[in-house]
């Protein structure tokens, strides 16, 4: 299986092991992964919340870029996702307002955890996992823009999404009951106004901590960073780390969570690396 | 149906013209509240969403504009994914920013503007967004030095900031989006 690959800023800079993890992951699942050849940024929120033409410019390159090869394009930020979505709803509609000749591609965009979640993707994910995540209890963190508007990312439940809960069940975790899987932590201002997603991510930390979770997954790298970031400058002692799916996957597939990935982490990731430690030492194979 | 604007004061028509070539159908809203119920931000707001957008059906841009809520918008789509009505608050919410910015009026929450530009210029110069550069150039201008400065430094020790740039091939049709294709028909 091919797909284009569009990575986006975020998995070349903050979120480098995030990339990392998506390719082995891949890799394991014989998807060749095919980056779009000189993609640039799609602008996240701050072109379309400021300037509707570079807003839509800036990813409908990308996507004419893919017109070439035509594979389903994987994308594992959720911004980015958003983004390629509205543009090319844009570009279909009329794509002469745009100065695109015409544009119908049967290629679809595909967000990561949507993908994955998919019966015969997770079929294939359970056939390699060597060391399962022993019930451990995690919190799904969706955010935002892979799910709004549903009017662009197409997401079916967009109230009440159940990907990741696929995903980590599918590892042996034990997803948790919580109420703000689909909040803003407010990514968007956080550099600006750290006060206000202190208080966001508080709140989600309040809620999950509630639920029993002992640790997020999410598969957005704005989310994991701000949760991660704003928990720590509330109070350190209640953090809770917040992994990525793919990271979790690549962890079940190997049976080992490195001491290198674990330092990655500004909340000290224990829960993860603790349980492997304990399978090693109890010296069991697990399916 | 009875297509005049409701504003029972004499609203900017220019503005309202602007919203119906966006798209963004105001009048629509029967102010139920369920946009401003489930805003993550509402209680940062000097305006509430449904206030945000009954203003806007009043045509009173001078008001929204000159608004703290415009910028403290996460565009998180909550309200419009929600609204009954169907209308694109977040839209909205994009289309006011964008008036301010064009029309020079200072933006009520300068920070959140300035960061916005920031990380635009960046994308301008490289392609992509080069996150190092982007926070020194946002530390200058928003003259915030302190904020933050041990996450950023956890950042770079984790090696997550990289001090190199990401730079595309296609910079000059980069520069071209940026040097305003399409607004040549005023839009
Ligand atoms: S949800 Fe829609 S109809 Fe209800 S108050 Fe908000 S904008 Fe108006
Ligand atoms: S898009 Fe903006 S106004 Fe709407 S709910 Fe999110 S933060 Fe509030």
């Amino acid at each position: 299986m091919k797909l284009s690959y569009y990575p986006g800023c975020s998995l070349q800079g903050t979120a480098l092991d995030y990339d990392k993890s998506v390719r082995e992951v891949c890799a394991a699942l014989d998807i060749d992964l095919l980056e779009i050849p000189d993609w640039n940024c799609c602008g996240a929120s701050s072109a379309h919340m400021t300037n509707h033409e570079i807003g839509n410019r800036l990813p409908m390159r990308n996507l004419l870029l893919n017109l070439d090869h035509r594979h389903d394009i994987l994308v594992p930020c959720a911004a980015c996702y958003q983004r390629l979505r509205a543009a090319d709803i844009a570009l279909r509609e009329d794509p002469e307002f745009w100065d695109v000749e015409a544009y119908s591609p049967d290629f679809r965009i595909l967000h990561i955890s949507t993908f994955l979640a998919e019966p015969e993707i997770i079929a294939r994910i359970q056939e390699k996992i060597i060391r399962n995540l022993d019930d451990l209890p995690i919190a799904c963190y969706y955010g935002c823009l892979s799910l709004r508007p549903p009017k662009v990312t197409g997401a079916r439940n967009f109230e009440m999404p159940t990907t990741l809960e696929t995903i980590v069940e599918a590892l042996g975790a034990a997803p948790v009951r919580w109420a703000h899987r689909t909040e803003c932590c407010s990514g968007s201002l956080t550099m600006a106004r750290p006060d206000i997603a202190r208080k966001l991510v508080g709140d989600i930390n309040t809620a999950a901590r509630r639920g029993g979770a002992k640790a997020f997954v999410t598969d957005c790298p704005m989310c994991q960073a701000n949760l991660e970031s704003r928990q720590l400058d509330n109070n350190p002692d209640d953090s809770l780390p917040a992994f990525f799916a793919t990271e979790l996957i690549v962890a079940a597939m190997n049976g080992v969570y490195p001491q290198k990935q674990k330092k990655l982490h500004l909340v000290r990731p224990d829960v993860l690396a603790d349980l492997f430690t304990a399978q090693e030492a109890a010296g069991e194979e697990r399916p | 149906m009875n297509t005049e604007p409701i504003s029972p004061e004499s609203g900017s028509k220019k503005f309202l013209e602007k919203l119906k070539t966006m798209e963004v159908d105001v009048h629509s809203c029967y102010q139920c509240g369920r946009c401003s119920a489930g805003c993550p931000v509402s209680e940062f707001f000097d305006l509430n969403v449904m206030e945000v957008v009954r203003l806007a059906a009043y045509g009173a841009e001078e008001r929204l504009l000159t608004s703290k809520t415009i910028w403290l918008c996460a565009a998180c789509e909550t309200c419009a994914s929600r609204c009954p009505n169907d209308i694109e608050i977040a839209g909205l919410m994009d289309v006011l920013r964008e008036l301010a910015l064009r029309k020079g009026i200072r933006p009520a929450e300068e920070r959140i503007a300035i960061f916005h530009d920031c990380f635009l210029g960046s994308i301008k110069h490289w392609g992509r967004a080069y996150e190092v550069g982007m926070i020194g150039a946002y530390k200058l201008r928003s003259r915030d030095f302190m904020g933050d400065m041990k996450l950023g430094l956890d950042m770079f020790k984790k090696g997550k900031l990289s001090l190199k740039p990401h730079s595309i091939q296609g910079k000059s049709e980069i520069r071209q989006i940026f040097s305003g294709k399409g607004k040549e028909y005023e839009r």
